[in-house]
């Protein structure tokens, strides 16, 4: 015990002096993950807090075979802009998102009670005009309907016999679930800022520390490997650990900033919430401090482990990208997989939902018991002779 | 006192070490000679078990290596051919970290860390960080920590590479202190001067095998050259790897 305690203290004194280290563990791997989000939130939600409240431009063909038509527009807020030569090119070329074209055939077939055409100009595969196409269709169905209904009341029939079924929506999510659908990048950034935190210590602390040659003398000494690999770990897992602790602070902190209530959503990233992350990512801690040292064990030079981490580091994309392509029902036996289990967990909490002591308790043994093989298994790879020896 | 018995070690087709057996006494300095290549840093980590012999033993002050690595590694001080010191630290913190992994205490590091401050002459720099070092002085340093837990038997691989005159000169006379202390001192050089000047006892390896243990003076008188460094180039074949 004394001796790891000894190369703990030794090791977190020495990356305690180290520049680069402290930057990547304490500053820019917990702080970044935030500072994302918080920017890529707020250009998302107040574009869309604009969109909806705001009147939306649409250049406008032909306005004047239907002034009815964008008279009842500009009352649900469209701003007709004047028309151009070739809208197909302006659209493709992101002149504008959607152009409105009514032809000079508009008003005879009004007249005569037929259905009168109006073709919108846009692109699908630009992504932000979406939001401008719905809204300008919207209006248009409005409109329709209501003359469609005008045109049957002048006959004398009942309006409702052009709505056989009526559509009643009840959305049974919370404002909580809806942020928890928008926020599920978030357990991966705390997954991210866990492996960042621990990445340098690992890499120097085995492939370092083999470069520079120290290990030689440092296995001379009269003591077991694995106790001195303890000692590595456990200051690696430290490092990490406090990365975590910084990220989950500063993301409740940085909750408050986003105006979220704005779109009618919640999010409660409080204490509660933290100290679940926590407790959750802790075998992750260990777990993914066994993996980078294992990993690191294998590499002869600092820059050889560096490649072989940001290998690694895909591994706990997997979840992320699974559940996002695949949106599975959460299982139970989801807990039981590592980083699957703390992502769906996380993902949980978002949503506002209780994560059950049993999902809990299995999400925290199986890591624990998987950290637990890892770190044997590392133990066997530090006795090789080789390990030792650089030249 | 370091016994070595028919010590065999290969790496792949490549036969490091082959045979090699010879004793180093207390209260002598050992030297083991031969061209780069011959073999000697792989005998000595066999030595201080950070690698195992394929066969044959070795015992430390009558312990065997294979039986009980930890106990031999509290009898061995050891510098190894990399010196490996921690830049971040300074040079009283790589002491220190060394004489707690050898399970000193607090009082008894003080103690021995400033004695070995003091013998060799290194109190200007023992709070300066290793980083920026000269070689001199990172070999100083890398010394004292390899000696801070008082052992009985002394094994430096190549201990005076990289210095200059000064600090070549000022090694061997701490060598020749550590004899004199009754320690078994067993060093390893391609350099035959120094072996010629310091050595009780020499051992000369070439291909992985012993080819002569000698005192200096027998080492003349079996291969009848007067000059020793024609005798080492008798015994070896070849002038190859070998320094003035």
């Amino acid at each position: 015990m004394n001796t790891t305690l000894t190369v703990f203290l030794k090791e977190v004194k020495e990356n305690l002096r180290d520049r680069r280290t402290l930057m990547s563990a304490l500053l820019l791997g917990p702080l970044l993950g935030p500072v994302i989000f918080i920017m890529i939130m707020n250009v998302v939600l107040t574009r869309e807090l604009d969109k909806a409240d705001q009147p939306i431009k649409v250049p406008v063909i032909g306005a004047t075979y239907a002034p009815n038509l964008i008279d009842a527009l500009k009352q649900q807020g469209l701003l007709p802009q004047p028309a151009m030569a070739d809208p197909e090119a302006a659209v493709r070329n992101r002149d504008a998102d959607v152009v409105l074209r009514i032809p000079n055939g508009f008003g005879d077939s009004w007249r005569k009670g037929q259905t009168s055409q109006v073709e919108l100009i846009y692109d699908s595969s630009q992504r932000d005009s979406g939001g401008s196409v719905e809204r300008l269709k919207g209006m248009l169905e409005n409109y329709s309907h209501r003359q469609g209904a005008m045109r049957l009341v002048a006959r004398g029939l009942s309006p409702a016999m052009m709505a056989p079924v009526a559509i009643d929506e009840r959305d049974q999510s919370t404002p909580q679930s809806r942020a928890g659908m928008m926020f599920g990048m978030l357990p991966y950034f705390f997954v991210l800022t866990v492996f960042m935190g621990g990445m340098y210590l690992a890499i120097d602390l085995t492939a370092g520390e083999r470069e520079r040659q120290s290990l030689e003398p440092l296995f001379a000494n009269p003591v077991p490997r694995w106790k001195i690999l303890l000692g590595k770990l456990a200051a690696t897992c430290a490092f990490s650990l406090v990365s975590l602790l910084i990220c989950v602070a500063a993301f409740g902190f940085c909750g408050k900033l986003i105006p979220i209530e704005r779109l009618g959503m919640r999010m409660s990233l409080g204490v509660s919430f933290a100290s679940q992350v926590v407790l959750m990512m802790m075998p992750l801690v260990m777990l993914l401090a066994c993996l980078q040292t294992l990993v690191s064990a294998f590499a002869k030079s600092y820059r050889e482990a560096q490649s072989y981490q940001s290998v690694l580091m895909l591994v706990p994309v997997f979840p992320s990208i699974l559940l996002s392509v695949t949106p599975m029902k959460i299982a139970d036996w989801m807990y039981y997989v590592p980083l699957l289990g703390q992502q769906v967990g996380i993902m949980q909490l978002l949503r506002g939902e209780q994560v059950t002591a049993a999902q809990m308790a299995s999400c925290v043994i199986v890591g624990l018991v998987v950290a637990l093989l890892t770190m044997v298994a590392t133990a066997w790879v530090y006795r090789s002779e080789r390990l030792a020896i650089s030249a | 006192m370091i016994e070595v018995k028919d010590l065999h070690k290969h790496f792949g087709a490549v036969k490091a070490v082959d045979g090699v057996s010879f004793a180093a006494r207390d209260g002598e300095i050992t030297g083991l000679l031969g061209p780069n290549g011959a073999g000697k840093t792989t005998t000595l980590r066999m030595l201080y078990t950070l690698m195992q012999p394929d066969s044959g033993q070795v015992l430390v002050d009558g312990i065997d290596v294979a039986k009980d690595a930890l106990a031999v590694r509290r009898q061995l001080g050891v510098l190894p051919d990399a010196r490996g010191l921690y830049k971040r630290l300074t040079a009283r913190e790589n002491i220190d970290y060394f004489a707690r992994l050898q399970g000193m205490d607090a009082a008894l590091i003080r103690t021995r860390r400033e004695q070995l401050i003091k013998a060799l002459d290194m109190a200007d720099i023992a709070d300066r960080r290793v980083e920026g070092f000269s070689q001199g002085q990172r070999v100083k340093t890398a010394i004292a920590r390899a000696l801070v837990h008082d052992p009985r038997n002394v094994i430096l691989d190549e201990p005076t590479n990289g210095l200059d005159v000064m600090a070549t000169r000022s090694m061997r006379q701490f060598m020749r202190h550590l004899k004199e202390e009754g320690r078994c001192v067993l060093f390893s050089s391609h350099i035959m001067q120094e072996v010629a000047a310091l050595c009780d006892r020499i051992v000369v390896i070439a291909h992985g095998r012993v080819v002569a243990d000698e005192t200096p003076d027998a080492l003349r008188a079996q291969t009848g050259e007067a000059n020793l460094e024609d005798a080492f180039v008798k015994i070896i074949g070849s002038e190859e790897g070998l320094a003035a």
